[in-house]
């Protein structure tokens, strides 16, 4: 017991204040991240509100792919990802492997499907309410949509940053991508899990105590959205 | 219903639990990733598994540490090659002694077109000439035996080497590797993993080798019961013997020939040439 509480004490030192090198991790893992959160709900919403307002042959397919999509391990998101862009894949001559680049891909893939499926889940309610409502005042579909979004908004929220959270925590497929190199493709947990396995312990729990701070912040963010 | 459910349960506590019941002899070896991703182990292993009638648990880590989860007392035997750090291990009591077990050497490859200028100098007098242009470089940077003496190497070339051309993976060797490759980069790597991998490594070749700086000698060390009574002192013992026996030095000895056209590792014990 004394040797975590110990790791503790001192894990905390390390971030009063923090090196530049912990900066620049944490700097980092929010840069990948978010970038790969913002891409995924820049597609994630558009799709999610045509899945709620419009009616077509196999939507009940396509609405079960997104659903399944979210179950999609990790880890094969990035056996994908490092197939498509390692030098002797399709995109090879990007040369993307073991960049930022290839790990935000492979993080809104990853996000992608779990913003979708959880917009819509809310936007289907919404749609229906909305829907026998605008209708019955005598709104097109265009004005329909407007509403759909406007009601929206706190579900698209709610669900970019669940997505959000889902991909700063992620490691192994992270680490598959990024390579794991140090000031270019090191993020807050590919870092811990380095650290901690160097025997460094007290700079992981360090790193731990600050994906925590990040995660609680992005809850308390989501709480005070929904509490609205 | 409920009974069907209770022997499931009690099968599965079974199952899980089985690896910490006493049973068959366990032998936890802590050794480096160069040697595990080698392939050696998958030859000299079961047959002492089988002689002894014992399971080993290979940790395979960096050396600093594998040494350092043997100075915590969560290894039996150490199998790895940083001379300095073992006499230290000694020396600080953790062991009676380090016996030598075999050796390789370390290669310094790169790009086919070797921007540098390295190819064929000493390995020192390379490492100053990427230093100066600044190409790409990956390193284990892991505390491993191979990063120590890449380190080392550094170290007489009279540089700390810093920059955005310096890449430092932390990752063991073949991931390193597999970086090196993608990034086009130059990196120290063990003759073992190279040669295990050469098939993967399509940009990179082999610039520097021979070198009397790039010898890479393993050791094999029990570590002592003096600080750790719950270490299997025993077995440890049997194992050490068994790879410094005139059996075990042949598998040493002749492992890779017939994967990789040569050997990867040298036995080191005298008598058993």
């Amino acid at each position: 017991m004394s040797y975590i509480l110990e790791g503790l004490k001192q894990g905390a030192a390390l971030l009063l204040p923090p090196s530049s090198e912990i900066l620049q991790i944490v700097a980092l893992s929010l840069a990948v991240s978010g970038a790969a959160t913002l891409l995924a709900a820049l597609a994630a919403v558009p799709v999610s509100l045509f899945l709620a307002l419009k009616e077509f042959r196999g939507k009940r397919l396509l609405v079960g792919l997104v659903n399944t999509a979210m179950s999609v391990p990790a880890v094969l998101i990035g056996l994908l990802v490092y197939g498509l862009v390692s030098r002797r894949g399709p995109l090879g001559i990007l040369g993307l492997l073991f960049t930022p680049g290839a790990m935000v891909l492979a993080q809104a893939l990853l996000a992608f499907p779990l913003i979708t499926a959880l917009a819509l889940a809310a936007l289907k309610g919404i749609a229906r309410d909305a829907r026998d409502l605008a209708l019955s005042l005598g709104a097109n579909r265009r004005q329909l949509a407007a509403v759909v979004i406007r009601q929206g908004r706190f579900a698209f929220l709610t669900a970019i940053i669940a997505g959000f959270s889902r991909v700063i925590g992620e490691t192994g497929m992270t680490l598959m991508i990024g390579g794991n190199i140090k000031g270019q493709t090191r993020v807050l947990t590919t870092a811990i899990s380095l650290e901690t396995m160097k025997g460094n312990f007290e700079l992981g729990i360090a790193l731990g105590i600050v994906l925590l701070l990040t995660a609680l912040a992005v809850n308390v963010a989501m709480q005070g959205l929904q509490g609205k | 219903m409920k009974k069907v459910y209770l022997v499931l349960a009690l099968v599965f506590q079974v199952l899980v639990f089985s690896p910490s019941l006493p049973g068959r002899d366990k032998l936890i070896l802590a050794s480096t990733t160069s040697t595990l991703d080698s392939g050696l182990f998958d030859a000299l292993v079961p047959p002492f598994e089988k002689k002894f009638d014992c399971t080993v648990r290979i940790i395979a880590v960096g050396t600093g540490q594998a040494m350092r989860l043997a100075r915590d007392g969560n290894a039996d035997v150490l199998l790895v090659h940083d001379r300095e750090s073992e006499e230290q291990f000694v020396a600080d009591g953790f062991a009676v002694e380090r016996l030598d077990v075999m050796h390789n050497d370390f290669v310094l490859v790169g790009p086919v077109g070797d921007p540098a200028g390295g190819r064929g100098l000493p390995v020192a007098a390379a490492l100053a000439r990427i230093a100066a242009v600044g190409a790409a470089f990956v390193s284990r940077s892991d505390d491993s035996g191979t990063h120590k003496k890449e380190l080392k190497l550094w170290g007489q070339a009279g540089l700390n080497p810093a920059g955005r051309w310096y890449m430092e993976s932390g990752s063991g060797m073949e991931a390193t590797l597999r970086i090196a490759n993608e990034k086009t980069a130059y990196c120290l790597v063990d003759r073992a993993t190279w040669l295990a991998h050469r098939k993967e490594i399509d940009v990179l070749a082999v610039l520097v080798e021979g070198d009397a700086q790039l010898f890479n000698p393993y050791s094999v060390i029990v570590v002592s019961m003096a600080k750790f009574p719950w270490l299997n002192v025993k077995l440890a013992t049997s194992f050490a013997g068994f790879i410094r026996s005139p059996q075990g030095q042949s598998i040493i000895r002749d492992f890779g020939k017939d994967k990789f056209g040569s050997a990867l590792f040298f036995p080191d014990v005298p008598g058993s040439r």
